[in-house]
């Protein structure tokens, strides 16, 4: 197992770790008409690259096809984020366009997370002429990197309003 | 020649056929009211239509101080003397007995007459109140499509500038937002590309999603004439129902709800892979092509013939006609832009003139059309969710030279982030943080997706809602204030149609009572918040209809929509104007583009763009290194499935409309006698196969329900395609035992019952062309057929007897030369 064996194993629970966060936040917003409907279609794009991912991962000796166990202890899920940033505030629990926009930000985080692994592996594929893992990275990072514009584009238009209403 | 025809039983007259690149044949249709014969009109007042988005210029009738009738007028270029059926009847609402007169005021929980000092003193006194307390966002402006100019730019200069809110739209948000969009994801500037004249030049018309036949009729009545002239054009047609276009087509195509980008890429996919694409113009004009190329290469007819259920057949022979076009018009309307991917297909359209070089000449052009008739000063003027003048609000010299205009500050200006859309201001409301709402011109609670919803966050206790209408619309009777308004001839100002004609209305009668221009009312509150500027002086200077027009010609200048060639004067007496108008174009400009693309350099666009899936926003630099020289931008796009999709409980798909009957929520038009004749109850369509599969005939009484609600109405079985149900809307509920909406005795009947919520990430607008949803019998029907028009896309299958006007519906059609009209207006 090399280093490019260990980021496609990395990228693979990334991916589907997105995948499933994206859909946790659709379910959780439904009233949010848009990031609803938006998140289950960017689901979709996680969710094809884990496969993708997993496709490839074989040629070099690796079976990822199963979902993992349990969700990797260095990514928090949606819920764990939102505990964590809400500890000691008083009450602890956020009225709903605030946690909006902390699910976003710990949405972001995470397609930034992917992006980087992304980034990493066209660079390792570059340099060990892995062209068929280029080709992979080269078409999954731009859909990524639209994951990354969209959370930062909702991010920017509801925050003026959330940070400023009386809760 | 003179003719009398029954323009609802025939509600596009008689033919004037005319050949190719020749000028339009006027005809003038004149309607007046059964009393009154020509002789006794004592005056002709010029004005244009606010019932839909062609601007038919018309006079208006007057004799002992009352409208008595209309005339078309046959020197103006968008009509030639020609009127639509809502034109010719719909005028009569004006004089309706139930029409507002004094405002309201909530006292009690019921609504109970009062004065405008009182009335105004409540909403400014609410508004300094919220201020103080909870700052502009608390405050939202939700306005029309169906004032004028002048009205839009003043709201907008006291929404943005005086309150300093972000929260301001128009219900163009329903029926124009995509087109607006899709012209600046495209063109870097919103603004109609082509002319209407351009029917007069094509060999080939294309349209999208758009019965022209019945949202813009006068039109159609063009394309008719040119139909039964020499070198006729052919047509093109996509739409899921049996419209009269789709009757008149080479080709028509009926896909399924919510597969336009399959079907459009795979158009895209044959014209370039037969080789039909202009890569002069493309080299010269564009960027972008290669992405597009490399989208489409495997998005084949027999691809997208799966997905859309559509022959591949058929698109070949589609994409054959549009691609050996030498003139091809495109039109594009609700049929895209409120169905699924909006923004990516109305920009799918754009594509195919941009690879085929087809922009910029007689013949070749794009409409992305209009709704509703003065949508496009909304956009113009920063009333719809953007700023005034095409204005970038990511663009800090545009906000500084907005402000400059205003002469405030530019941090006074909210431009942290786009204006707020209509949706999401409801969404805000729900939430709580939107705490005022003002209403002008329009209905939400009946023209809105998933109505429950809307009635429930209007009803709200802590929203303080102002409705400022003719009637008691539905939501006006959960109002607050309720302020009784004139309409389209009681008072005077301008409306832009969706091919950039500018038309004067002028006041032809008093208005009803108490009731104020909407122009009034706002300039009423600009004084009585006392809206400053950083000089200390009044923030809206102006105080009637052409000093705010003035006012707006310096907010246009130098602006795409340049106005500053434009004046009361010169628009008063002559055929209406396109914008740019100004000294370098003093007769207005019939075609954007002609010397290539004029407005898209990353110094002046409108919008440095948005990701066509997710709809985030792309930064100046992006677009900086996508656009460095201001070129057309070819975007593509990829297909995504629906967001529902039927199921087993909600197996059918269903899809809302108009009719050329009714406009709106039929506020209007349910109050003239031969329009509310011709189409007085909501309907259902389904198709034979599947009306005989569930057991259903012609006239039964059935349900529609969804996930969301449900409604009732008789059905209708026409030739629509398999397992798609269509119902029309907005029949609401002012007109029943329960005023505000479905309860008691009274089912849904509003087709918004049903629909989503749910809207293109890009445009915002709402989808109201993609419910599942389930059909059963409620009563079989006792003989009677459906009360739906046989005229129009609700053709019926079986034999059911015609729909006529009768006697009071009969227009002169005439031929003889028109007389000069400019003596005659006042």
């Amino acid at each position: 197992m090399n280093g490019i064996t260990l980021t496609l194993r990395a990228l693979h629970l990334g991916e589907q770790h997105l995948a499933r966060e994206l859909l946790t936040a659709a379910e959780r917003h439904r009233a949010e008409h848009e990031v609803h409907h938006v998140a289950i279609d960017l689901s979709r794009w996680s969710h094809e690259h884990a496969s993708r991912i997993a496709e490839a991962s074989r040629d070099h000796g690796l079976n990822l096809a199963d979902p993992p166990q349990a969700p990797h202890r260095a990514l928090p899920s949606l819920a764990a984020a939102a505990d964590e940033e809400t500890a000691g505030a008083p009450g602890s629990r956020l009225p709903p366009d605030l946690r909006l926009l902390y699910d976003l930000r710990h949405l972001h985080l995470m397609a930034t997370g992917n992006s980087l692994y992304w980034e990493m592996l066209v660079q390792g594929a570059q340099a060990a002429h892995e062209d068929a893992l280029l080709q992979l990275a080269s078409s999954c990072r731009p859909r990524t990197l639209r994951q990354i514009r969209w959370t930062n584009t909702m991010i920017k238009n509801l925050a003026p309003q959330a940070l400023q209403a009386l809760h | 020649m003179d003719a009398s025809v029954d323009r609802i039983a025939n509600p596009w007259g008689g033919r004037t056929p005319y050949p190719r690149g020749a000028p339009w044949p006027y005809r003038v249709d004149t309607y007046l009211s059964e009393q009154n014969d020509p002789a006794d009109v004592e005056r002709w007042v010029q004005t244009a239509s606010i019932l839909h988005s062609d601007g038919d210029a018309m006079d208006v009738a007057v004799r002992d101080g009352r409208m008595v009738g209309v005339r078309g007028r046959a020197q103006d270029r968008v009509n030639r003397g020609r009127l639509g059926p809502k034109d010719l009847f719909a005028w009569q609402a004006n004089g309706s007995g139930d029409r507002l007169a004094r405002p309201m005021i909530r006292h009690d929980g019921q609504l109970v007459e009062s004065d405008w000092t009182t009335a105004m003193e409540r909403i400014v006194s609410r508004t300094k109140g919220l201020l103080e307390q909870q700052g502009a966002g608390s405050i939202g402006f939700y306005t029309s499509g169906q004032l004028f100019l002048e009205e839009y730019y003043t709201l907008t200069v006291l929404a943005r500038a005086g309150i300093g809110t972000n929260h301001l739209d128009g219900n163009t948000r329903l029926c124009t937002a995509t087109a607006a969009e899709a012209l600046k994801e495209s063109f870097g500037c919103d603004g109609q590309p082509g002319s209407y004249d351009d029917i007069d030049h094509a060999d080939t018309i294309a349209l999208f999603g758009h019965n022209i036949a019945e949202t813009q009729p006068v039109q159609w009545m063009r394309i008719l004439d040119r139909l039964e002239g020499h070198t006729s054009p052919r047509l093109v047609c996509v739409d899921p129902r049996p419209t009269p276009v789709a009757r008149h087509s080479t080709v028509h195509l009926a896909p399924r709800i919510g597969t336009n980008v399959a079907l459009l890429n795979a158009l895209l996919h044959e014209v370039i892979r037969t080789g039909r694409v202009d890569h002069d113009y493309l080299a010269a004009h564009t960027v972008g092509f290669e992405g597009l190329q490399e989208r489409v290469k495997d998005c084949t007819p027999a691809w997208a013939a799966g997905i859309c259920d559509v022959p591949a057949a058929r698109i070949i022979e589609a994409a054959e006609i549009i691609g050996v076009a030498d003139r091809l018009l495109s039109t594009v309307l609700q049929g895209i832009y409120q169905s699924h991917q909006a923004t990516a297909a109305a920009v799918q359209v754009n594509n195919l003139h941009l690879i085929r070089g087809m922009i910029g000449r007689p013949g070749a052009g794009v409409l992305q059309m209009n709704g509703q008739p003065s949508a496009q000063n909304t956009r113009e003027c920063g009333a719809n969710g953007d700023l005034p003048g095409f204005r970038n609000w990511a663009n800090d010299q545009h906000v500084t030279d907005l402000a400059g205009v205003w002469n405030v500050s530019a941090d006074a200006i909210p431009h942290y982030a786009p204006p707020t859309h209509a949706m999401q201001m409801f969404r805000y409301a729900e939430q709580g943080s939107i705490r005022m709402l003002w209403i002008s011109g329009t209905n939400p609670a009946v023209s809105l997706p998933e109505l429950a919803r809307i009635r429930s966050i209007l009803a709200q206790d802590r929203l303080f809602l102002v409705v400022q209408d003719l009637f008691l619309t539905e939501t006006a009777q959960l109002a607050d204030v309720v302020l009784p308004a004139a309409t389209w001839g009681e008072k005077t100002g301008t409306l832009t149609n969706a091919d950039r004609t500018v038309h004067l209305s002028e006041k032809a009668v008093e208005p009803p009572g108490e009731a104020k221009p909407d122009l009034d009312i706002f300039l009423d509150y600009a004084r009585g918040m006392d809206f400053r500027d950083k000089d200390g002086e009044p923030l809206i200077g102006w105080h009637d209809a052409e000093g705010a027009f003035e006012a707006w010609k310096r907010c246009s200048a130098g602006r795409p929509c340049d106005y500053t060639g434009l004046s009361y004067d010169i628009l008063r007496g002559e055929s209406g104007i396109q914008w740019p108008c100004n000294a370098q174009a003093p007769n207005g400009t019939e075609r954007l583009y002609t010397q290539g693309i004029s407005w898209a350099h990353p110094d002046t666009c409108e919008s440095y763009g948005k990701d066509l899936v997710t709809g985030a926003s792309d930064g100046v630099v992006d677009y900086q290194s996508l656009n460095p020289d201001g070129k057309a931008m070819i975007k593509p796009a990829e297909y995504l499935p629906p967001h529902e999709e039927p199921s087993e409980n909600y197996p059918f798909q269903l899809t809302t409309g108009r009719t050329i009957y009714h406009f709106h929520t039929r506020t209007k038009t349910a109050r003239a006698p031969q329009l509310n004749a011709a189409a007085p109850e909501v309907w259902v369509e389904a198709s034979a196969t599947d009306a005989a599969a569930l057991g259903l005939g012609e006239g039964d009484l059935v349900e529609v329900r969804t996930h969301r609600g449900s409604l009732r109405g008789h059905l209708r079985v026409t030739d629509i395609r398999q397992g798609l149900l269509f119902v029309p809307f907005h029949y609401g509920y002012w007109d029943t035992d329960t005023p505000a909406g479905p309860g008691g005795q009274t089912p849904g009947r509003a087709a918004n019952e049903t629909t989503v919520t749910d809207w293109d990430p890009v445009s915002k607008q709402p989808l109201f062309k993609t419910a599942a949803a389930a059909l059963t019998l409620v009563q079989r029907g006792a003989g009677p057929p459906a009360p739906a028009p046989t005229t129009t896309a609700s053709a019926p299958l079986g034999h059911v007897g015609a729909t006529e006007g009768g006697p009071t519906a009969r227009v002169r059609q005439s031929s003889n030369p028109p007389n000069s009209t400019r003596g005659e207006t006042t």
